[in-house]
């Protein structure tokens, strides 16, 4: 992987801060090159963290920024880190971000940590964070490798979410449950928006305890990926 | 690049590392331990949540309501295997993960006394095995020693949608409300069980599909409940 990456030519000329090469790389992990759905990398925390939206937009914010920071400061020691050890220094940086990014959860949202437990800490083995390293910063300025990590921690929580939203949803009849924007849709109860003890139109309904477990995650990320394929025609395998 | 150059920068960066890792833990340290201690006592109270008045949620409590309630509405007590209150010591201060390492006849129980309208309310905290980790979970008896009013579980590792369940559907932990742990002067605790419970008094439904899990929480209610046993004895022979 390393090999091929050094490979790619670093321009030389005078860039544009924000041209449009940079927003590619802020764009391009969005659809075109999703982590998830196009690259299939991350997909393990994609099935555990998304059964309730909130927790899944803390850990997309927290891959982000560690993707992010860790993209710019391998690419800020690329050429002081010797090859020899190069895997190495990438995850003492990687595990350095997790943890600040552990502790300061710790210390300013705890509830959210009780949830997440050790799905925090994971995100050292995230493939995304170590492939980005290797592919991309290992070969890149600070600036560019950056956005690079900025761009695949956003497509990799905006699949996290989209996940989320629809499991939440079908699978407890909430969204954002736990945080202040809390919205309680369909339930048996008077609490929910729709009360399915209540209304003649929703009394069928249940939840579908499916979305909650895990492998649900697997099906949907599924569909997603198809109905990806199917509207993008650049990914379409012409093979 | 030189071994000794491998080595004094994987030395460096480390040292780097750890060296802002420990000071951003010290900066937050009193911070995240105040949460930590916040969240027990919160859950503490959810096991009493339907003693205070109707409709009232311990969830929307804020931290500062939390501190002073307990402060002002909790006892709290240790005591020994053999039921003897020991002075000096706050029940908050014992772990019971710590505790649960020790022989059976050294170790100490937390008690807390929740004190509303004249009522007392005795929260007795258990902990066990649940089918990956550990389960804990804090029970309140009437004044009686026999009614259960209220029961809140949590876990370290159960599998969501499962096992997890115990902590994350409410409707688990409120089929204890009203159960009794004595049948005719004799300790029986309360029974989870598969397919549903029969005894009305004593049992309650376990979770589908999470059947050692369920387990987990019989035998961790079975023996933590009849550690305290020598206390209630204390207790009624003075009433």
């Amino acid at each position: 992987m390393a090999e091929t990456a050094v490979k790619e030519k670093e321009v030389k000329t005078a860039e544009p801060f924000f041209g449009k090469k940079e927003r590619k790389l802020l764009t391009d992990p969005l659809n075109d090159n999703n982590p998830i759905t196009v690259q299939i990398l991350g997909v393990c925390s994609a099935l555990a963290v998304t059964s309730q939206v909130y927790p899944a937009f803390v850990m997309a914010i927290a891959v982000t920024l560690v993707t992010g920071f860790s993209n710019l400061f391998t690419s800020m020691l690329r050429s002081y880190i010797p090859s020899q050890v190069r895997m190495i220094a990438q995850l003492v940086i990687i595990a350095f971000l997790v943890s600040m990014v552990e502790l300061a959860l710790k210390a300013y949202n705890f509830p959210i940590y009780k949830q997440l437990t050790v799905y925090i800490g994971l995100i050292i083995t995230n493939c995304i964070v170590m492939g980005r390293l290797e592919a991309f910063a290992m070969a890149n300025k600070p600036w560019r490798s950056f956005l690079d990590g900025i761009g695949n921690g956003l497509g990799y929580g905006a699949v996290l979410i989209i996940v989320a939203l629809i499991r939440e949803l079908f699978g407890k009849g909430s969204l954002f449950a736990g945080s202040a924007v809390e919205m309680k849709i369909i339930g048996p109860s008077a609490d929910y928006f729709i009360n399915t003890t209540e209304s003649t139109l929703f009394g069928w309904y249940s939840n579908n305890n499916l979305m909650v477990v895990p492998s649900a995650a697997m099906f949907v990320i599924g569909i997603l990926i198809w109905i990806q394929r199917s509207r993008n025609k650049k990914l379409v395998d012409i093979s | 690049m030189s071994t000794r150059y491998v080595i004094t920068f994987i030395i460096i960066l480390t040292s780097v590392v750890a060296v802002a890792l420990t000071g951003f833990r010290q900066v937050t340290k009193n911070k995240a331990d105040l949460n930590e201690e916040i969240f027990n006592k919160r859950s503490i109270l959810q096991a009493v949540e339907a003693e205070f008045p109707e409709g009232t949620k311990v969830g929307g409590f804020t931290e500062d309501q939390i501190l002073e309630i307990f402060d002002k509405q909790v006892e709290q007590v240790v005591l020994n295997m053999a039921g003897e209150v020991q002075t000096g010591k706050k029940a908050e201060d014992v772990d019971l993960a710590t505790e649960k390492k020790k022989p059976e006849g050294d170790r100490l129980l937390p008690l807390y006394i929740f004190n509303q309208d004249g009522k007392k309310y005795y929260i007795l905290s258990v902990r066990g095995r649940g089918l990956w980790d550990e389960i804990w979970g804090n029970i309140a008896l009437a004044s009686d020693l026999n009614t259960v009013v209220g029961a809140t579980f949590d876990h370290k590792g159960e599998t969501p949608g499962l096992g997890a369940e115990i902590k994350d559907n409410p409707a688990f932990a409120a089929q204890f409300e009203g159960k009794q742990i004595y049948q005719d002067g004799k300790l029986v605790s309360i029974k989870v069980r598969k397919g549903g419970a029969q005894d009305e008094q004593h049992e309650v439904d376990a979770i589908t599909g999470a059947t050692i899990t369920s387990e987990g929480v019989t035998e961790m209610l079975k023996k933590g409940i009849k550690f305290y046993e020598p206390y209630f004895n204390s207790i009624r022979s003075k009433q």
